[in-house]
């Protein structure tokens, strides 16, 4: 099982609160990831990378165990944290951001504009 | 008694103002898809009760949004999260993608950028929508690199209409300030196989053909930061408005120039007349008076405010040149909006009502043609559209 946060505009868009969770078949990569999130919610096709050529969009950044994700290959293994469901993968929106907090639970990021 | 819907895009979510014919008291409904742009809401002839919204962020890409119940709730065509008997929904209301197949598609070519350099066509976001006058689930979107998708399915997938972008201008197709944008999408009620679209910076095309192929119709037009004036592409057609009992007059504010044709576009001749700027975004035709339309005049390219500082719609009579300002209710000094190009509509009450929108967020309306206006909502996100039903 895989744990990943989406930013605030597309968790209102797939109609989602917190945290998602996937079950990714084989090895826990970013395309791996997008492919499960866009299979359970079609909604998202489009919005974090390309429909055709899959490329990320510019303005999103892929995070996870205090790394930047964004320039590895999408087929790369993701970090062991995130592929056992001890820490998320994060999609951010780029430039602006932060934590929202609410007493104990991570409420997610926002993309402040 | 009859109602009126309007339907209002912003920087920020959508909202829709609701009221009965004396357009006096309103309900406001949102923001709906709070936080995004939403360059356009237009509701279906063929079913008022079905909306089309185009949802965009430079985050996040094109979304497309459908009401089947008026605007109180939404959907993404297609989109949903239930698995049916045949699988996962596909997810491709939003996706938009030229069409070069041999069979029906042209090659992706190049424009012209600001610099004079060719830049590849990119898909960008959806400017406007624009209903199917007799089937509900047919819809038409102007885009951004300019071309005009269509969907037969509620929006659930967009199949693009190439002979426009492949009709063999595009290479002298440059963009507009905004980008090189389809803002204008008008059906002729008269005649089903014709249409026609506005194009910053291409000018006005129309097709009789159902949208097979299409021509440019701008003879007549004259633009300055063009090296031939007479180009017959390349002018930054802001807007154009058609009456629907008379589809072969159109009205047209272009960067400079308000302009009509009396040929479907065959031929143009300037109508600014007596009006303090001819620069501007708007233009719009009365309900029931197919020669009296209205503009809002705008300082300059470079400023993008009213003279003055006072807001003023223009009112023609007479189809053009000569216009009257119609102050009554807009603020007269210290006012530095703008009004842009998809920010006016008419509604179809026996005492035609006028509706436009700021980028200071304020929508107005005058209820009896332009003679006295009031805001319905003072203080929204800027305001990208208008579009006004009129309901039973």
């Amino acid at each position: 099982m895989i744990r990943v946060v989406i930013p605030q505009h597309l968790r209102t868009l797939a109609n989602v609160s917190g945290e998602l969770k996937l079950d990714i078949e084989g090895r826990a990569t970013i395309r791996a990831v997008l492919d499960a999130l866009e299979q359970r919610y079609p909604m998202l096709r489009g919005t974090i990378r390309d429909h055709v050529t899959l490329e990320r969009r510019p303005f999103l950044r892929f995070f996870a165990c205090e790394e930047d994700l964004s320039h590895e290959s999408p087929d790369s293994p993701l970090p062991e944290a995130v592929a056992n469901g001890s820490e998320p993968l994060l999609i951010v929106g780029a430039i602006a951001g932060g934590w929202e907090r609410s007493r104990n639970s991570r409420r997610g990021l926002n993309a402040a504009r | 008694m009859s109602k009126v819907r309007v339907l209002v895009g912003t920087k920020k979510g959508a909202f829709i103002l609701e009221s009965d014919g004396k357009r006096k008291d309103w309900a406001v409904s949102g923001p709906h898809f709070a936080g995004w742009e939403v360059y356009h809401m237009k509701g279906s002839p063929a079913d008022p009760n079905r909306i089309f919204a185009s949802q965009t962020s430079s985050w996040f890409g094109q979304i497309i949004q459908r009401s089947s119940d008026g605007g109180k709730t939404w959907k993404t065509p297609g989109g949903g999260p239930e698995k049916s008997p045949q699988g996962w929904p596909m997810g491709e209301s939003n996706k938009f993608v030229y069409d070069e197949s041999p069979e029906t598609g042209a090659p992706l070519t190049t424009h012209q950028w600001y610099d004079g350099t060719l830049k590849p066509w990119v898909f960008k976001r959806v400017w406007h929508l624009e209903p199917s006058l007799t089937d509900p689930d047919t819809v038409y979107a102007g885009i951004e690199d300019a071309a005009i998708f269509r969907s037969t399915d509620g929006a659930a997938s967009w199949q693009e209409m190439s002979g426009l972008r492949g009709h063999g201008t595009g290479p002298n197709w440059q963009p507009g300030a905004g980008g090189m944008c389809l803002h204008t999408i008008i059906l002729d009620p008269s005649d089903p196989e014709r249409m026609y679209i506005a194009i910053s910076a291409a000018g006005a095309f129309r097709t009789d053909d159902g949208g097979k192929t299409w021509k440019p119709i701008n003879r007549g037009l004259r633009s300055q930061f063009l090296p031939d004036q007479d180009a017959e592409v390349g002018h930054c057609v802001h807007h154009v408005a058609m009456h629907p009992n008379r589809p072969g007059v159109l009205f047209m504010q272009k960067h400079w120039d308000v302009m009509r044709s009396d040929n479907a576009g065959d031929n143009w001749t300037e109508v600014s007349g007596n009006l303090p700027t001819d620069f501007g975004f708007v233009i719009d035709v009365h309900a029931h008076e197919p020669e009296t339309i209205y503009v809002v005049p705008i300082k300059s390219d470079g400023e993008h405010y009213p003279p003055e500082g006072k807001l003023r719609v223009y009112r023609s009579r007479s189809g053009g040149n000569e216009w009257e300002a119609l102050t009554n209710g807009l603020p007269q000094s210290n006012c530095y909006v703008n009004v842009l190009r998809d920010a006016m509509a008419v509604d179809r009450l026996d005492s035609c009502g006028i509706y436009f929108g700021t980028t200071g967020g304020q929508v107005y309306c005058s209820p009896d043609g332009g003679d006295s206006w009031s805001p319905i909502v003072r203080d929204l996100p800027a305001v990208l559209s208008v579009e006004v039903q009129t309901l039973p």
